[in-house]
């Protein structure tokens, strides 16, 4: 049975979908809700030892999200056994949150969406909000009894976009890179806090637009408001309803942040994360690329 | 200069191996959050020297590292922010397994030392990544200030 959605907010009230934000102050208030779990998913694995939400669990992206051996997600028997584990039902209401500005926790969700997992929503402010405003944060282990998740194929065409569509999409719609300006133009292989996750060319796919994640984030480090969100993807970056849209950036957990917001705040209905993103196509054999400041065409 | 060298792993940061083998997988990240609060602080000249550190740009997070080599022998400071417990966890290894060594055992540590621990699967091999990332760069001041 879903938890009912955070209402309190007109800044939610205006996203296309308002129940796939949570605020801290609901999340607070419904921490001990049946049906409701809080999961915890950062870029560094020992964040949430040294203190998580009371009653969240950990879900890591890179260990637990991913097959240890082939670039790919777990398949449906890996999620059916990882969410059993963790305690989470296929109705479960599941908030998840992070670190980053939820860039691991946008990417978690994008990977339960794969699932259809269906009540899936993001702590706006993420970890960060939660710690500032002084709430409860525990060491003490989050026991979840076991549950049984049932096996789901993983729906790999709706939201995901592999390296050979988007070969095929070049110049059929927008293509979003979120990435930093200078990786954009082709003027750095790695961003500078990530050399780990290079490539062997630097520059753009041909025809994608510069539209860094960070636009999409406010001062005090939630969403902005529909409005401002509208400015950014609609007027400046030109997407229109109707359109096919694919976002990407290194390893696509940025470009996930961007998915949430063009797919559930702005309510574009075709939005695909091309998670390969520029560690695949800046590596690949034979694929276009374009450096410097415009988009370009192939 | 020398062909090949042989490598050696110095006591410390074998018995900090072997502890971490000797647990089962499920137990090692918590050593490793025990590691990270370990890390000692780093004296107050170079708390307020940044400029001396070295920015190790294998890790996702800020993470300095600044080594010194007194009469032969080495100390390693490392500082990395209070959100990055992974990173303070490698940094507080290798600071303890670093320093008091002579220059030439530090340069023998083989490179491959942070896949040796048993964490990589825990962490993933992008994260240990960071670890190794800060090991060379450790052996590259050593070198050069020896």
């Amino acid at each position: 049975m879903a938890v009912d959605h955070d209402t309190s907010s007109a800044k939610f009230a205006e996203y296309a979908a308002p129940g796939r934000l949570v605020s801290t102050e609901w999340l607070a208030a419904n921490l001990d809700t049946p049906g409701l779990v809080v999961v915890e998913s950062d870029e560094d694995v020992l964040l949430y030892e040294t203190g998580h939400i009371p009653g969240a669990v950990k879900v890591d992206w890179h260990t637990e999200l991913n097959d240890p051996v082939v670039r790919d997600y777990v398949d449906g028997e890996g999620f059916a056994e990882l969410l059993s584990r963790k305690g989470i039902s296929r109705d479960d209401t599941v908030v998840i949150y992070g670190d980053k500005n939820n860039w691991w926790a946008a990417y978690a969700l994008w990977v339960f969406s794969l699932f259809g997992h269906e009540d899936v929503r993001l702590l706006d402010g993420g970890r960060d909000r939660w710690i500032a405003e002084g709430r409860e944060i525990t060491t003490a282990k989050t026991e979840r009894p076991a549950t049984q998740y049932p096996v789901v194929e993983r729906d790999d065409s709706t939201l995901r976009a592999y390296k050979d569509d988007v070969l095929a999409f070049i110049g059929k719609g927008p293509l979003i890179d979120v990435r930093s300006p200078e990786e954009y133009n082709g003027e750095r292989t790695t961003a500078p806090a990530y050399p780990e996750e290079g490539s062997l060319r630097a520059g753009h796919i041909p025809t994608a637009q510069s539209v860094p994640w960070g636009k999409a984030v406010a001062e005090d480090g939630g969403f902005k408001p529909r409005a401002e969100l509208e400015a950014i993807y609609r007027d400046g970056a030109g997407i229109k309803d109707g359109d096919d849209v694919i976002a990407y950036c290194r390893i696509g957990e940025r470009s996930s942040h961007t998915w949430f917001v063009l797919q559930h705040l702005l309510g574009f209905e075709n939005v695909r994360n091309y998670d390969g993103s520029w560690t695949e196509w800046g590596s690949a054999v034979r694929v276009p690329i374009v450096s410097g400041s415009e988009p370009g065409s192939l | 200069m020398a062909g090949m060298t042989d490598t050696h792993v110095p006591a410390t940061l074998a018995e900090f191996r072997d502890e971490f083998l000797e647990l089962p997988a499920a137990d090692r990240l918590e050593l490793l959050l025990e590691f990270a609060n370990e890390l000692p602080p780093v004296s107050d000249e170079i708390a307020s020297h940044p400029e001396m550190c070295e920015r190790v740009a294998e890790c996702q997070s800020p993470v300095y590292i600044y080594i010194e080599v007194t009469d032969g022998v080495v100390t390693m400071h490392a500082t990395a922010p209070p959100e990055a417990p992974t990173t303070r966890g490698f940094a507080s290894i290798l600071v303890q397994g670093l320093t008091g060594l002579t220059a030439d055992e530090v340069l023998a540590i083989p490179n491959d030392y942070p896949q040796s621990i048993g964490l990589t699967r825990l962490v993933s091999p992008l994260r240990i990544g960071g670890m190794t990332g800060m090991l060379m760069r450790a052996k590259r001041q050593v070198e050069a200030k020896r």
